[in-house]
């Protein structure tokens, strides 16, 4: 077996298990919901509108969004019970999912039972009503078991659904068969990607035939398809979670945004802490500001974030005071404002860096920003999604009063390649990607400091704020990972050729900074 | 001719109409039905008979007039009470789908909570008494019976929990006449032993002629006549009534001859 497929294969037990638990309490939930709402709504025609209109208008909502929806919604909730009950509760990862697809099973489950309790023959309920029995009697012992194929059929589609759509889980910090995709997708492991969509797909797949298996057993009232129907799923489900028994307890969750950087530095905190003894999972491919809230609500407990990030977004920051003063002001903010402890910087910068092809800037004479702002009117500029929404584009745009001809957004890895094609002139690109030496890109100087700087620093949440233990076991972390090592870790998990997981180049990084 | 039963009437109808949207499925009913009597309702198709049996046990409402039921205004009864006390024959006989044999029979005893045990008795009993053997058809799914075993296992559902009262709408109509002849001696033997009051609803005069105590004639919603089969044959109240007559008079008068000429040779 190729070590890339063994790597996939030696996390399928953990994310099969999160993904199968995720999708299981969904379904059941959206049915627990949607049964009782469908039965009150196929005896009452006032009803009946508004509750398909409204599970139809959920399910025109995109997964993404519904998923992304959700845990701001949860944090507000999460900060209000804080507040007012003394209480709160994880607003990031398996809630708002689990939230997020119970609403998108919930369409075709009520659908199909009120059209399987309005297809009842009439004479029928009439023989129902004429033998004795009381309404509710009529509903339980001759309603549903006669809706039953139709409902089973509606429970079969939402299954396949919320299989589907739970893969999309993992922006909102919920492991799932998702993290194979997205993860894949960063780091452009195909083998990932490809794993990921047929495990998900399998799975959906063996589910439904299951499904199916019960609901030809109710249409055709045989008890041993029945029987073999839930066994199976029994088995399958029962199998898949095997790996969250008995599992101990874990108390720190290890954050990480959507990057190969922040991937192999999580990996390698999660490394250092399983090492002394403290138990940790990941939480990989949050969004930038997720993340942030998330350690603040103690939903993640570490994570490595960027100190110009924190001065410019968070803290709201315009001024420049240079490096040692941003760190220090910083990390006074995050107490005082969040309760966030800053352990340290790592060692190493992963700034906004502006980069050319060395060659055109030589045939332009370019070496600073005020040479490319010279330029620039006759120019195309790439960034990543996040990049000219940010204060430091319009911070530098204010510093050398540049316009471009074009801005083209990309994703990091087709950005790279924007500018070494010529596709775009200039590329807003980052200080520590291995990819600037690899294809020797040329550095234009920011003269007038106008990007702030950009130290890899650690952060642990508030509720960890004073715990010793975790904080030793990543103290000596701080200052040890330098701009050149962290350069090729990335390149390894980056390159085409002798492509790295981001494990691997953890690995490798933890063997090169240790004493 | 038509007088008042000389037993205490078990169902009364007073001045009852039924009507939908703005037209009436029957109107003026006045009907007194004693206890152990055997009642036929007789007449055209849509002329209200369904209506008005649907009304004694609740399964519809009257837009006026009362209902009486021992002599207590059946719109102060508990319909589901008093639905377990009458048995009910569909026209469209109505099985649970779902349900074997056993379980359709059993449905209204199960109902009534009586104990399992009991149960299975009484529905080897009844299934006995319409002539469908219970090591054969106790576990039979209804798709699985003819239309006249269906209707039988329907007769059998209604009977299962002794009621008083047995309301059948059209209950030998999908049969073929030998075996709607038999079902419906058997029946009569049944209310007899059991001591029912029946309600039957038919379109067919010789059906009605052989089983009823007394037959009512209705059109249009209303009564044209109520009287034994004597009367009726007796004394028509008018051509319709005459007309419904004349079928199984002809029929007898015909079969009459036929075997006076055989005796002949
Ligand atoms: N639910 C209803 N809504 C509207 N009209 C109805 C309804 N039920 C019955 N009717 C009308 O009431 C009249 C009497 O119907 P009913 O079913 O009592 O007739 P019937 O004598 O039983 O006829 P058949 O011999 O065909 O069964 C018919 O004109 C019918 O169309
Ligand atoms: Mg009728």
């Amino acid at each position: 077996m190729s070590p890339a497929i063994a790597g996939a294969l030696a996390r399928l037990p953990e994310y099969l298990s999160q993904h199968v638990l995720l999708s299981v309490s969904a379904i059941v939930l959206g049915c627990l919901i949607s049964l009782p709402l469908a039965v009150v709504a196929a005896r009452s025609a006032m009803l009946r509108g508004p509750a398909l209109g409204i599970a139809s208008v959920i399910q025109t909502i995109p997964g993404l969004a519904l998923l992304a929806l959700f845990y701001p919604l949860l944090l507000v909730l999460s900060i209000f019970t804080q507040d007012t009950f003394g209480f709160t509760f994880r607003a990031l990862g398996f809630l708002p999912a689990l939230l997020a697809l119970m609403l998108y099973s919930m369409l075709p489950v009520l659908r199909n039972t009120i059209t399987g309790l309005t297809g009842v023959d009439p004479a029928i309920k009439t023989a129902a009503r004429a033998v004795g029995m009381t309404s509710w009697q009529s509903l339980l012992l001759v309603e549903l078991p006669l809706a039953a194929p139709v409902i089973m059929a509606g429970v079969r589609t939402a299954s396949v659904w919320v299989i589907g759509t739970a893969t999309l889980s993992t922006p909102v910090g919920q492991t799932s068969l998702g993290n194979y995709i997205f993860t894949g997708l960063q780091t452009e492991n195909w083998v990932d990607v490809l794993f990921g969509c047929v495990a998900a797909a399998g799975l959906a797949l063996v589910i439904d035939r299951l499904l199916a298996l019960a609901e030809t057993g109710m249409a055709q009232r045989s008890r041993v398809r029945l029987i073999a129907a839930g066994v199976g799923l029994a088995v399958v489900i029962g199998a898949s979670l095997l790996p969250l028994v008995g599992r101990t307890e874990t108390h720190v969750v290890v954050g990480t945004k959507s990057f190969e950087e922040q991937y192999i530095l999580g990996a390698l905190i999660q490394g250092r802490l399983m090492k002394d003894g403290i138990g940790a999972t990941r939480r990989d491919g949050l969004g930038s500001t997720v993340v942030f809230n998330a350690l603040a609500a103690n939903d993640v407990d570490v994570y490595v974030d960027y100190s110009g990030t924190i001065w410019a977004n968070h803290m709201k920051r315009k001024d420049m005071p240079g490096r040692a003063a941003v760190l220090k002001n910083m990390a006074a903010w995050l107490k005082d404002k969040r309760g966030i402890a800053y352990v340290g910087p790592l060692g190493f910068e992963n700034a906004y860096a502006f980069v050319m092809r060395r060659d055109r800037a030589e045939a332009l004479g370019i070496k600073t920003l005020s040479d490319l702002a010279l330029h620039a009117r006759g120019m195309k500029i790439g960034g990543d999604y996040e990049f000219f929404g940010r204060p430091e584009w319009k911070s530098v745009v204010k510093a050398y009063g540049m316009k471009f001809a074009e801005q083209r957004q990309f994703q990091a890895n087709f950005m790279y390649r924007a500018v070494v094609d010529g596709d775009v002139d200039v590329i807003a690109a980052f200080s520590s990607d291995g990819r600037i030496a690899q294809y020797d890109l040329q550095l234009v100087t920011d003269t007038k400091s106008a990007l702030p700087p950009y130290d890899a620093v650690l952060l642990v949440s508030p509720r960890h704020a004073n715990d010793g233990k975790l904080l030793s076991a990543l103290e000596p972390l701080v200052g040890a990972i330098d701009l050149s090592s962290m350069q090729r870790a990335n390149l390894m998990v980056d390159r085409e050729k002798d492509k790295k997981t981001p494990e691997q180049a953890a690995d490798w990084l933890e063997s090169v900074i240790k004493p | 001719m038509a007088h008042a039963p000389a037993a205490a009437p078990i169902i009364a109808f007073q001045e009852v109409a039924k009507v939908y949207g703005d037209t009436a499925a029957v109107r003026g009913l006045n009907l007194t039905i004693a206890t152990g009597e055997f009642y036929v309702l007789i007449g055209p198709s849509g002329c209200g008979k369904s209506t008005t049996l649907h009304m004694v046990n609740r399964l519809s409402e009257p837009s006026s007039g009362r209902i009486l039921i021992d002599g207590a205004d059946a719109s102060t009864l508990n319909p589901v009470g008093l639905r377990r006390e009458i048995g009910f024959v569909f026209q469209a006989v109505g099985l649970f789908p779902h349900l074997t044999v056993g379980e359709n029979v059993a449905i209204a005893p199960r109902l009534l909570g009586w104990p399992p045990a009991d149960i299975v008795t009484r529905v080897a009993e009844l299934l006995e008494i319409v002539r469908l053997p219970p090591q054969a058809y106790l576990h039979r799914m209804p798709a699985e019976l003819s239309g006249g075993q269906q209707q039988r296992v329907g007769l059998a559902r209604a009977l299962a929990a002794r009621p008083r009262i047995m309301l059948m709408d059209e209950p030998f109509a999908a049969l073929d006449p030998l075996t709607r002849d038999d079902l419906a001696a058997d029946y009569r033997a049944i209310h007899d032993r059991l001591g029912l009051t029946t309600v039957l609803v038919t379109h067919d005069m010789t059906e009605a002629f052989l089983l009823a105590d007394r037959i009512t004639v209705m059109h249009s919603g209303e009564v044209v006549q109520t009287g034994s089969p004597q009367e009726l044959l007796n004394a028509p109240a008018d051509d319709f009534v005459r007309s419904l007559i004349d079928t199984p008079r002809r029929r007898a008068k015909r079969l009459a001859e036929l075997m006076h000429v055989g005796a002949g040779t």
